[in-house]
């Protein structure tokens, strides 16, 4: 009988020799040889959420073919490896945003319920009325409305740094804003709207040096580039799996370890105890606080594998690439006529978001749709931002490590017909 | 581009261009908003509800070619119906894009078989109802903002 190989680290990665190869990156995403309405696939809605490669989908299924049972409750061989891959995952997780201990690497459902996660056992615990938590005008929902809650619930004042045209985080502002009442900035790492990459490691410096903690959204950063929690010394780190090529359902909330043990727990369950009697629980230790009954397992095992495999490629290659996709793709729908680019910041990674006038997003949607060409339309998530630019929904075209300039130019293209249609 | 253009029909194009009984009227007793939460439209429709019939319905907002033009034909199909004929008319256009190509609508609502397309694209069904939402709930007279959920 043949072992099956463990998917992620044991996957053949030709991609790496010689550097960075388009075409075998595309073959490494099966999903890529769909053909929707009989078209090739162009998949420019990466940052919704982004495909999943054979290393990915290796790992999960192997998970579940061959060594898949609950985690540190068995004592029998199966559970035993399956807590060893569960295992390997956090450590590949914390030593790929270079956290100093896997105990600050907690697994949730994504940075949604990461930011819930903070907002209600810090914010919940630390914050008082009156005091001031930050966050930007380019924030997702998911990093605005837990810390409304915590408004609401409890007096806290929510302030909201401003942005210029360009979709930049003016900064002498944002630092005028941190007074002797704020104790936490929340705010995105690459905004997913209008992929403004914001000066995180200056943020962090700003607010340490006066004693305020920092949480960063790094959605839609860690697919592009390789993040270091300890170099940024930020407070709080979250990502979402499946938007850096892992499954959905996992998602990483990187904590300073003295905060994780003063936050009390934010879920009651098996898993997070110590000890139980009715009159008394002791809670286990970080992580395992915070990760109340059983786990996403085969979901953090993917995410492993994600990882992995976004390191074999590595993330030099892929910036050199995306950056020069992108550029070719800022470039390229600026020369069309009629058509408005949301989100000119001068550093910027994995987004183009744009209006075409007198055509709105949905039916540019559709129509890039027919095409084969799959984009987000809509809000994004980030209705604050929508009013900034004074757009109600705008289309974005997102950029993964599988695109091309070819996508762009099918785009380029397919917009052109948008205009003849309506025109 | 023949399947756009079913569902992009010139009739449509031609309300999205030229949307007709588009503005905030100065005379109305009844209003609604709509809002689609998938796309952040709002499309608000006015009423004036006289003796139980709809003397004026205009609509303004901002949409899609689809939830524009589904807008624009309504206008035109609800002057001079009373109320429950006005609901009517929502249940029966409801059905036709929802419902499977057997249904048929009567011969007078020629222009919303205009909208049919839609049927193919099940994530733009609630861009042609919703004003058609907003018109109901400004009959029935809450005021609130409806969703098409």
């Amino acid at each position: 009988m043949t072992e099956i190989k463990r998917g992620g680290s044991a996957v053949k990665l030709k991609s790496v020799a010689g550097g960075f190869d388009l075409d075998q990156i595309r073959e490494d995403f099966p999903v890529l040889r769909q053909k929707p309405h009989g078209r090739k696939l162009v998949f420019l809605d990466s940052a919704a959420s982004a495909q999943k490669p054979r290393a990915v989908i290796d790992a999960i299924r192997y998970c579940y073919e061959a060594e898949y049972a609950n985690v540190h409750r068995g004592v029998y061989w199966l559970s035993e490896r399956a807590t060893e891959a569960f295992d390997g995952a956090r450590e590949t997780v914390r030593s790929f945003v270079n956290a100093a201990k896997t105990s600050e690497i907690v697994f949730v459902r994504g940075a949604t319920e990461a930011i819930n996660l903070v907002a209600s056992s810090y914010g919940g615990t630390f914050l008082e009325a009156g005091d001031e938590v930050v966050i930007s005008h380019m924030e997702h929902h998911s990093n605005v409305v837990p810390w409304q809650f915590l408004r609401d619930r409890q007096g806290v004042l929510l302030k909201v740094a401003p942005i210029n045209d360009d979709g930049e985080l003016i900064l002498d502002q944002f630092e005028a804003m941190l007074g002797p009442r704020t104790k936490l900035v929340a705010i995105t790492h690459v905004a997913n709207a209008l992929g403004t990459v914001l000066p995180v490691q200056d943020i962090c410096e700003m607010a340490r040096s006066r004693g305020i903690r920092v949480l960063i959204d790094g959605c839609q950063a860690v697919p592009h580039t390789s993040v270091d929690v300890q170099a940024l010394d930020c407070d709080f780190y979250v990502f979402s799996g499946h938007k850096l090529y892992g499954p959905s359902g996992i998602g990483v909330l990187y904590a300073r370890e003295e905060l994780l043990k003063l936050m009390p727990p934010y879920q009651g369950g098996g898993e997070m105890i110590a000890s139980v009697t009715f009159d008394k629980t002791d809670y286990a230790a970080p992580p395992y606080k915070f990760e109340a009954g059983t786990p996403h397992i085969a979901g953090a095992i993917g995410l492993g594998a994600a990882v992995d495999y976004v390191r074999s490629i590595g993330f030099e290659h892929i910036a050199a690439h995306e950056s020069d996709v992108l550029r070719y793709g800022m470039q390229r729908l600026a020369q069309i006529e009629s058509l408005r680019l949301i989100g000119t910041a001068r550093q910027k990674a994995g987004v183009i978001s744009f209006v075409l006038v007198d055509v709105h997003p949905h039916d540019v949607g559709t129509i890039l749709d027919q095409e084969g060409i799959a984009v987000r339309t809509g809000h994004h998530c980030a209705q604050p931002v929508m009013d900034r630019f004074g757009v109600v929904s705008t289309v974005r075209a997102s950029i993964g490590m599988y695109n091309g300039r070819d996508d762009i130019d099918a785009l380029a293209k397919s917009l052109n017909k948008v205009k003849e249609f309506f025109g | 581009m023949s399947d756009l253009r079913e569902l992009y029909q010139e009739i449509i194009l031609d309300h999205n261009r030229r949307p007709r009984n588009f503005g905030v009227p100065d005379q109305s007793n009844r209003t609604a908003k709509g809002h689609n939460p998938l796309c952040g439209d709002i499309v608000t429709v006015y009423l004036l509800l006289e003796k139980n019939v709809v003397k004026d319905i205009q609509f303004e907002g901002k949409g899609c070619a689809i939830s524009i033009a589904s807008a624009s034909i309504m206008t035109e199909l609800i002057i001079g119906k009373t109320e429950a004929e006005a609901l009517e008319l929502f249940q029966s256009f409801h059905d036709f894009v929802t419902g499977d190509d057997a249904f048929e609508l009567a011969d007078e609502l020629e222009e919303l078989k205009a909208l049919s397309g839609v049927r193919d694209y099940p994530m733009r069904v609630k861009c042609a109802t919703l004003a058609w939402h907003s018109m109901a709930a400004a009959l029935d007279g809450d005021g609130d903002t409806v969703g098409t959920e």
